[in-house]
C-alpha cells in the first residue's frame, strides 16, 4: 500500500456529498447537522462508539434509510424519494453487512448471478463467468456450489462481497464488516478489502478495525451522538486526535 | 523450537443396535410403566382389531353384483361388510353422475393434472432436459393405450412445451425478438391469441356472456406479459402452464360443448371427482391470493393495508358454510343482470377466498420469520419490491410455512364436503345418496367408511409430501 496522501478531500472530485443532513427515529435525534464530502476513489473510516450513528448514517447513502432534512447527492443524483433515482444510487452502491444476509435458499453461485441476471438482464452464462471471476479474486471458487449455510462467517463475508462486486458498482459501503467474525477469519475479509482498496474503489467503512484504519483510509471520520466531531487523515487523527472525546475513544479501542 | 501438534483422529460413534430385541427392550420395556403401557396397548389391540379384520375383511362379501348375495350372507350367521354395495356403486361414488359415456374427459383432465404436475411437484426425480423428454414421451405412450391418438398427441405437446418454449423464445424478453428471431414473435402471437379466443369461449360457456370480452382481453395482456417476462426457464413455464393452459384444457373437456364434446352441466358432477375438482382449483387459487393478502397485510401503503386486514379478519370470523350460502347466494346480487354464474364456480371461489384468508396469516408469519437483513441486502443490490418478493422473499416464506401451508391444504381437502350444503354431492354427498337408495337400505357403515378411506389415502398423501418437500428444500439447514 502506498501512503495515503494527506487530507485528499480537496484533491479528488467528490462522488458523495452530504450537506446539512439531519435524521429523526421519532423523538431521537439521530443523525445532526451532517456534512460529509467523499472523493471519487477515497477510502472513508467511520468510526465511532456504539449507537453514535454511524450506521444511520451509511444507510443513508443508498436509501435503506430516509433523512428528513439537508442534501444527499450520490454521483449527481440527489436521493429523494422520487423512486427512479433511489434505483440509479443503488446501481452506483454496493453494501456490506454485519451479518453477511446472504440469501440462504440459493447457492452461493446464484446468488452471485441472480441480481446480474434479474437486474442487469445479464445472459446467464455471462453472468456465471463474471460470478466465477470474482470468486476467484475473493480466493473461495471452489465453495460455487455451497449453500451459505455450509459456509463460515469469514467465506460468507466474501461471498457477500463478490455478491457486490457482480454488480459493478462505483461505491462500497461497509456497515462493521468483520465484527460479527472471529480473529482469523477477519483477516481473510480485510485482505479481500485491501484489495478492493488498491483497484480505486471507493469505500466507506465503518469499522473498528484500527490496523485497517490506519493502512488503507485516505481519512478517518470520528462520530458521537449524532455527530461528526472531527475528522482527519489517519496519521493526525491517531496521533494527535483534536478533541477530549476522540482521545478518549481511541485509548478505549486501542488498549485491547 | 515449539513442538509440532497433530489433530487426533476420529473414531466411529459406540453403536447402540442391538437387533430388534434391544430396541424393545429400550423404547416398549425400559421401565416398569412403559412396560405395563406397551402391555395395556397390546391388549386394547386384541380385543379391537381382531373383530374389525373379521367384519371388514374375512367376513366380509366382495363378490356378486346385488344385494341379495349380502342378505343371505347375513342369514348364514357371517355378519360381514357388504363391499358389493360398494362395487356396485363405484361409478357413482367417483364421478357422480356424469354420463357414463363421456366419463373418460374425467379420466383424461385427471391423468393430464398427474402428468403435468409431476415434474414440478417432484423436482428431484426429474432432473435433466432428456428424463424430462423422455417422461414426456413415456406418458404420451401411456396416454395412446388409454385415450387413443389425440390424447396421446395433445398430452406430448403438453408436456414438451416447457421444453421447447425457452429455446425457442430465446434467452431475452420477447419484445427484443421483434428484432431477431422470426419465429419467437409468430410464436408469441399465436399463443396470445389463442389465449384469448379460449378465455373468450370459456367466458361464455361459464354462463358469463357478458364477461367474455373482458376477461379474454385479460388474458390476452396476461400472455403478453408473460411473453414480456421472457428468459424463463423449462420449470417456470411448467408452472405458467399449469397455471393458465391446463385450467382452460380441463374446463373445455369437463364442461364441453366445444369441439363436438356433448355439455355435461355441473349439476351432473360428483363424487370423488368434484371433491377432487373443489381442493385442487381451491388449492391453486387460494395460495397466490393468501400471498398476495400477505403481502398486502405488511404494506405500508395504508389502505391496501386496512383491506386485507379488514378482508382477512372478516373471513376468518364467519363459517365456511356461511361463505358457501353468500357465495351462492348474495354474490350473484353484485354483477351485473346479464352475467349469471354456475353455482358450482360461485362455491369455487367463495373456498378461494375463504381459504386464501387463512393462508394469508400462514404466510405473514413465515413472513415474520425473514430476517431484516434479506429484504435490506436486496434492497441494496437494487431489486424493486415485486421481484425481490417473487424471486428472494416468498421462496424462502414458503419453505419455512410448508408445515402450516400442509395444514390449511388438508382442512380444505375435507371441508369440500362441505358443498353439500348448496346442493353439490361430493363423494361424501354421494355416499349418503346412496345410503338413502332404497334397493340399498341398511349400508351405512360400508357407504362411510369407504368415504373415510378415500379421504385417508388422499390425506396421507399430502402429509407425506409436504415431509418429502421439507426434506428437499432442507428448510431447517438454512438459518443457524
Ligand atoms: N429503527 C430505529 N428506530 C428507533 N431508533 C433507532 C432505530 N435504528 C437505530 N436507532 C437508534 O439510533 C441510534 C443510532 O443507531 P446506529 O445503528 O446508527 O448506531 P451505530 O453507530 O451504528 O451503533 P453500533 O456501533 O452499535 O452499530 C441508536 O441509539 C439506536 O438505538
Ligand atoms: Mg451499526
Amino acid at each position: 500500500m502506498t501512503t495515503p496522501a494527506p487530507a485528499a478531500t480537496t484533491a479528488r472530485q467528490p462522488i458523495i456529498t452530504i450537506s446539512g443532513v439531519n435524521k429523526w427515529y421519532n423523538e431521537f435525534h439521530v443523525l445532526k447537522d451532517i456534512n460529509l464530502q467523499v472523493g471519487r476513489g477515497e477510502k472513508l473510516v467511520i468510526c465511532g462508539p456504539s449507537g453514535s450513528g454511524k450506521s444511520t448514517l451509511i444507510r443513508c447513502i443508498n436509501r435503506l434509510e430516509v433523512h428528513q432534512q439537508g442534501r444527499i447527492v450520490v454521483d449527481g443524483i440527489e436521493l429523494t424519494n422520487d423512486v427512479k433515482r433511489i434505483d440509479q444510487v443503488r446501481r452506483e452502491t454496493g453494501m456490506l453487512f454485519q451479518n453477511f444476509n446472504l440469501f440462504p435458499h440459493l447457492t452461493v453461485l446464484e446468488n452471485l448471478t441472480l441480481s446480474p441476471v434479474w437486474i442487469r438482464k445479464m445472459p446467464l452464462k455471462e453472468a456465471q463467468e463474471l460470478a466465477f471471476q470474482y470468486l476467484q479474486r475473493v480466493k473461495i471458487p471452489d465453495l460455487a456450489h455451497k449453500f451459505p449455510g455450509q459456509c463460515s462467517g469469514g467465506q460468507q463475508q466474501r461471498v457477500a462481497i463478490a455478491r457486490c462486486l457482480c454488480m459493478n458498482p462505483k461505491i462500497m459501503l461497509f456497515d462493521e464488516p468483520t465484527s460479527a467474525l472471529d480473529p482469523e477469519m477477519i483477516k481473510e475479509v480485510l485482505d479481500v478489502m485491501i484489495d478492493l482498496a488498491s483497484s480505486g474503489m471507493t469505500m466507506l467503512c465503518v469499522t473498528h478495525e484500527m490496523g485497517f484504519a490506519r493502512t488503507v483510509a485516505d481519512r478517518v471520520v470520528f462520530m458521537d451522538s449524532g455527530e461528526i466531531v472531527e475528522e482527519n487523515d489517519p496519521q493526525t487523527f491517531f496521533n494527535h486526535p483534536k478533541f477530549d472525546r476522540t482521545a478518549a475513544f481511541l485509548s478505549q479501542i486501542l488498549n485491547h | 523450537m515449539p513442538q509440532t501438534w497433530q489433530p487426533k483422529p476420529p473414531t466411529p460413534s459406540p453403536s447402540y443396535s442391538t437387533g430388534w430385541l434391544g430396541w424393545a427392550r429400550k423404547n416398549l420395556f425400559s421401565s416398569p410403566g412403559n412396560a405395563l403401557l406397551t402391555l395395556l396397548s397390546l391388549a386394547v389391540l386384541l380385543a379391537t382389531l381382531p373383530p374389525m379384520l373379521r367384519w371388514g375383511l374375512w367376513d366380509a362379501t366382495w363378490l356378486g353384483d346385488s344385494r341379495k348375495i349380502c342378505d343371505s350372507a347375513a342369514q348364514d350367521g357371517s355378519a360381514g361388510a357388504c363391499w358389493v354395495f360398494i362395487k356396485v356403486r363405484l361409478e357413482v361414488f367417483l364421478y357422480g353422475f356424469y354420463p357414463e359415456a363421456q366419463r373418460w374427459r374425467v379420466n383424461f383432465t385427471l391423468a393430464l393434472l398427474g402428468l403435468a404436475a409431476l415434474p414440478i411437484l417432484a423436482p428431484t426425480l426429474l432432473r435433466g432436459t432428456l428424463r424430462q423428454a423422455l417422461f414426456a414421451l413415456a406418458a404420451a405412450l401411456l396416454m395412446l393405450f388409454t385415450f387413443g391418438v389425440p390424447g396421446a398427441v395433445f398430452t406430448a405437446c403438453y408436456l414438451l412445451a416447457p421444453l421447447a418454449l425457452p429455446p425457442l423464445l430465446g434467452q431475452r424478453p420477447f419484445l427484443e425478438l421483434f428484432a431477431g428471431r422470426l419465429a419467437g414473435a409468430i410464436t408469441g402471437i399465436l399463443l396470445t391469441g389463442l389465449a384469448a379466443l379460449l378465455l373468450y369461449l370459456a367466458a361464455g360457456q361459464a354462463g358469463g356472456g357478458g364477461a367474455a370480452g373482458p376477461i379474454a382481453v385479460a388474458g390476452a395482456v396476461l400472455a403478453v406479459f408473460l411473453l414480456f417476462i421472457g428468459r424463463l426457464t423449462a420449470g417456470a413455464w411448467r408452472w405458467i402452464l399449469l397455471f393458465t393452459v391446463y385450467p382452460l384444457v380441463g374446463f373445455f373437456l369437463l364442461v364441453g360443448n366445444v369441439f363436438g364434446l356433448p355439455l355435461v352441466e355441473s349439476h351432473f358432477w360428483g363424487g370423488l371427482f368434484l371433491t377432487l375438482v373443489v381442493a385442487g382449483t381451491g388449492m391453486a387459487t387460494a395460495l397466490p391470493i393468501g400471498i398476495l393478502l400477505a403481502l398486502g397485510r405488511r404494506s405500508t401503503l395504508p389502505v391496501i393495508k386496512t383491506l386485507c386486514v379488514f378482508f382477512i379478519e372478516f373471513v376468518r370470523g364467519v363459517p365456511l358454510v356461511s361463505v358457501l350460502f353468500m357465495a351462492s347466494v348474495m354474490f350473484p346480487l353484485f354483477l351485473p343482470e346479464n352475467v349469471t354464474f354456475d353455482k358450482l364456480l360461485r362455491a369455487l371461489i367463495g373456498i378461494a377466498f375463504f381459504y386464501a384468508a387463512y393462508m394469508a396469516e400462514v404466510i405473514r408469519g413465515g413472513l415474520q420469520a425473514i430476517p431484516k437483513g434479506q429484504f435490506e441486502a436486496a434492497m441494496a443490490l437494487g431489486w424493486p419490491y415485486w421481484k425481490m418478493m417473487a424471486l428472494i422473499i416468498m421462496p424462502q416464506t414458503l419453505r419455512l410455512v410448508i408445515p402450516g401451508l400442509a395444514n390449511n391444504v388438508l382442512s380444505l381437502l375435507k371441508d369440500t364436503t362441505l358443498v353439500a350444503v348448496i346442493g353439490l354431492l361430493d363423494l361424501l354427498g354421494v355416499a349418503k345418496a346412496s345410503m338413502a337408495d332404497p334397493e340399498w337400505l341398511g349400508f351405512t357403515k360400508e357407504a362411510y367408511i369407504f368415504a373415510a378411506l378415500v379421504f385417508w389415502v388422499f390425506c396421507f398423501a399430502i402429509s407425506r409430501y409436504s415431509v418429502y418437500l421439507e426434506k428437499t428444500y432442507h428448510t431447517s439447514q438454512h438459518y443457524n
